[in-house]
């Protein structure tokens, strides 16, 4: 066991866990937030994507350990936000979501991309949600929907 | 359970590792998968294991000298988007994994890993790479070549890290790189090929190939390429069927659960030939 120190959702968050344990485990099991999913649990399908100092990382691979001294955004946190909103109707608009699991982690992507990348082109888009799988719509809804936030919400981000 | 530490500095990790022989945890991104063992229950790590990832002193990037100087701890997206990288490993970087694993993964957890698949091999091989390992009793320098003995096995000891890549700045003209796989993101190579090269008046002053996925270690011929040093595009041309016929002989894939032999030597030989175009064009 370790103690472990860091932010979560803008909250300091000291905890005495085992290093090892993932991170996305200690969201789940340990806070109860299971708005981050576990879809393979091996790095493929970006279900279980956060943000680690505003950049998307698959919390599967993450342990506990190197979580310290940083910050990590859920899609509970970020949910709070005006992008956020953004983000969430033009999901909406454009179809997609189906089942709806993905969705978090296509999200918590796309606001790592638009952070980055404030106006990305088609293919920026798909590039940066090729580590993120949807089995219902096809991708291109979920494309649609990015570059609908970006033009929306503009001078957001 | 295994011990596990969280070094703070590379001394109190270095002194650690002169006591026991740890698993080295960077990004996690191998590691976790491969010790993986049930949701929500912690990984079956079999050794003791340290974590890396938050050594400041292993964060560094920059050039000294003639030498660009990668810590061990810059993730490889990072290492993507610095303008000091040559223009081959980001392309070869932004080929690997998926944003989200490349926040998290290194090229120093790459080299640990010594897969015979492992893509960012390809490119440290062509830049003629070094790796730089460091202990309580010194500093050792070592070609990536020698470092890399086969599949998961390197030359480093047991109380020794990898603190940095070394990469010369002198950077080929051209390069070329081409990867197999059954899909552009999240997907480990069935084979890769790695080209560059330079000329002058149409001379070939510099050229180097290899080959990720087709043998135990990466395939590399230093002094088969020296001898193509002087050609002119015309001599190269002339001599494609023999520098094909040259990397038949080394190549050495297997079937295993990502393709097949047969399938591997003949998409890599025609990857080669497609080189030799690039050079003669």
């Amino acid at each position: 066991m370790a103690e472990i120190e860091f932010i979560l959702n803008h909250q300091k968050i000291v905890s005495e866990t085992d290093p090892s344990l993932r991170l996305l485990d200690y969201l789940r099991n340990t806070l109860a937030m299971s708005g981050t999913k576990e879809g393979c649990g091996e790095g493929e399908c970006g279900a279980c994507s956060v943000l680690l100092d505003g950049k998307v990382v698959n919390s599967c691979m993450v342990p506990m350990a190197n979580v310290a001294g940083h910050e990590v955004t859920t899609i509970e946190g970020f949910r709070e936000t005006k992008r956020y909103k953004i983000l969430e109707q033009a999901f909406v608009q454009c179809g997609a979501v189906q089942c709806g699991f993905c969705t978090p982690g296509m999200i918590i992507a796309s606001e790592s991309l638009l952070r980055q990348n404030p106006h990305p082109s088609e293919s920026e888009i798909r590039e940066a949600l090729s580590g993120n799988l949807c089995r219902c719509t096809g991708y291109n809804m979920i494309v649609d929907a990015v570059k609908k936030a970006s033009e929306d919400g503009d001078g957001l981000w | 359970m295994v011990k596990q530490v969280i070094p703070e500095t590379l001394k109190e990790a270095l002194k650690l590792m002169q006591q026991e022989d740890y698993i080295l945890v960077s990004g996690g991104t191998d590691l976790m998968v491969q010790n993986y063992s049930e949701s929500g229950i912690v990984p079956d790590f079999k050794r003791p294991v340290m974590y890396l990832a938050n050594l400041e002193e292993l964060k560094q990037l920059k050039v000294e000298k003639d030498e660009i100087i990668i810590g061990a701890e810059v993730t490889l997206e990072t290492i993507r988007q610095s303008s000091i990288i040559p223009d081959i490993l980001k392309e070869i970087i932004s080929e690997m994994a998926s944003p989200g694993i490349r926040n998290l993964g290194t090229l120093s957890g790459n080299i640990g890993n010594a897969s015979p698949a492992g893509d960012s091999l390809v490119g440290l091989y062509l830049l003629d790479a070094i790796v730089e390992l460091e202990s309580m009793t010194g500093k050792r320098l070592i070609p990536i070549e020698d470092y890399i003995t086969g599949p998961r096995k390197t030359v480093r000891h047991s109380d020794e890290m990898i603190v940095a890549v070394r990469i010369p700045t002198r950077e080929p003209e051209c390069h070329h790189y081409r990867k197999v796989g059954p899909r552009r993101a999240n997907a480990i190579s069935k084979l890769s090929f790695g080209g560059v090269f330079s000329h002058e008046n149409s001379m070939i002053i510099d050229v180097r190939m290899a080959f990720g996925a087709m043998a135990p270690v990466v395939i590399r011929d230093k002094s088969f390429e020296k001898s193509l040093i002087g050609l002119s595009k015309a001599g190269i041309k002339a001599k494609k069927k023999a520098i094909i016929d040259h990397y038949r002989m080394l190549l050495a894939p297997i079937d295993d659960q990502r393709s097949t032999a047969v399938y591997r030597k003949k998409t890599a030989l025609a990857l080669l030939a497609e080189f030799i175009d690039l050079i003669t064009d």
